[in-house]
């Protein structure tokens, strides 16, 4: 049915699913960042981090990927005869792709987790002080352990959005499953089948998500209580 | 940097601008108008035709909309049937694949966002207005819908603001829209900075038009309503 191109469709699979946890591991590090930032008591942390949800927000992510991809391109291009490089350098996408998105959904994942971090109860983080605990240790065992319940459903909203965010990667050029199911559609002249495959598969990503994240939602209510209405 | 290319190609953007702001206005309108009843099937008509909606809602929220504008706008060719019909004209066109495709989309997350806020509405409201005796399309006109679209706005400022980064999408399909002239600037004088943060501050202007409308339109019709 689809012309012996099915490997090849799964070929980018791995290529997208790859961009896609590169991109989360990246935007967590940044999100978690951003948020400390937006909540702690530097007037400078905070700045930063506000212009840096604010600017990402505001500019759709195929103008900062193309930004990126090609900007970067030039920029890398430029420093690098500086360094001693002769050679022309072209920039990897799947770098280029990986860092843009992580860099646009880490801004999204500060909002989650700032929001997440403020429904600690604050006697939680009292206590651990109270306890000789330096605030590094507080942060680390008592605060974000439960800051994360509180974040999942942001992380797990964010995570559908940035899966459906990875088809743009095609745009500059990586092999991923959107770049196979146009190559495929183009060489069988079948661009409904193929783009339907693709959708099709983009959808089983985006529903094993849905319930990975109902699961993890079960398991890290366990042992919290909610009021019945 | 060097934008004295970007001053010169102004009108370019400009014309670009025009593109943007009409797919996304009649996307947003389009989706609107599909929305509201496609809610109202999925929250009071119980069964099969509120499942139908849902396939719907979940298809088209759950795959990327650069996948659901090829799909219409390459796809749509694969069929002789299609490339006789009288819809031809309209589907071998850019720039109506572009909006049918945002339309559809737009519309699946509106759909979800205003069947949200009906479930949310406080029983008590409904209760008075059956109290009162309104037959079931009255209180759907006069009591749940204002009340669920008004408390709706906040979640539908954040989806339009969404559409207005997903109109750059209609570059993909050789439209000349902001990030489309952008493009055009780069490969003319290979300055990527110049021309996409030209592109990117334009974005963000609308997009901080988009945040102040929104604010002023819950302080004139959400806050009210709050406000007890």
């Amino acid at each position: 049915m689809l012309h012996g191109f099915l490997p090849s469709l799964l070929q980018g699979s791995a290529v997208t699913l790859a961009v896609a946890l590169s991109s989360l591991a990246i935007a967590a590090v940044l999100g978690l960042l951003g948020a400390l930032a937006k909540l702690s008591r530097s007037r400078l942390a905070r700045g930063v981090a506000g212009t840096y949800t604010t600017l990402i927000r505001g500019v759709p992510d195929l103008v900062l990927m193309l930004l990126v991809f090609y900007g970067g391109q030039l920029a890398v291009n430029s420093v690098a005869p500086m360094l001693g490089y002769e050679d022309y350098i072209d920039i990897d996408p799947f770098v280029a792709g990986v860092l843009t998105i992580g860099f646009i959904f880490g801004a999204y994942l500060t909002e989650a987790f700032r929001g997440a971090f403020m429904a600690v109860p604050p006697g939680q983080r009292e206590a651990g002080l109270a306890f000789g605990m330096s605030p590094r240790q507080v942060l680390w065992r008592i605060t974000l352990p439960q800051m994360l319940r509180h974040a999942l459903p942001g992380i797990s909203n964010n995570w559908l959005v940035l899966v459906k965010s990875t088809a743009i990667v095609s745009v500059i050029g990586l092999s991923d499953l959107m770049t196979r199911g146009k190559q495929a559609a183009g060489t069988t002249r079948e661009p409904f089948t193929f783009f339907l495959a693709v959708g099709l598969i983009y959808l089983v990503f985006t529903s094993v998500s849905e319930l990975f994240f109902a699961w993890a939602q079960r398991r890290l209510a366990i042992g919290t209580r909610a009021g019945k209405l | 940097m060097n934008f004295d290319a970007v001053a010169e190609n102004l009108p370019l953007y400009l014309t670009g601008l025009v593109m943007s702001l009409q797919l996304l206005l009649l996307s947003l309108a389009g989706g609107l108008v599909l929305a509201v009843p496609l809610a109202v099937v999925r929250t009071v008509l119980l069964g099969w035709p509120s499942r139908l909606v849902w396939v719907y809602t979940y298809v088209f929220r759950g795959t990327p909309m650069l996948v659901q504008l090829f799909l219409i706008y390459y796809g749509a060719a694969q069929f002789d049937a299609v490339r006789d019909s009288w819809a031809w004209p309209w589907l071998s066109s850019a720039t109506f694949c572009a909006w049918l495709t945002f339309t559809l989309n737009t519309a699946a997350y509106t759909t979800e966002i205003i069947a949200g806020s009906i479930r949310a509405l406080p029983a008590g409201e409904i209760e008075a207005a059956k109290a009162l005796g309104m037959s079931r399309s009255l209180m759907l006109r006069r009591i749940v819908l204002p009340a669920a679209l008004r408390r709706a706005l906040p979640a539908y400022g954040n989806e339009a603001i969404f559409m207005l980064h997903g109109t750059s999408l209609a570059s993909t399909v050789t439209l000349l829209d902001v990030t489309g002239a952008a493009q055009q600037v780069y490969a003319k004088y290979y300055l990527p900075f110049e021309a996409f943060l030209t592109a990117g501050a334009f974005y963000l202007v609308l997009t901080l038009a988009l945040v102040g409308l929104f604010r002023w339109a819950e302080h004139r019709w959400l806050k009210p309503m709050m406000s007890r």
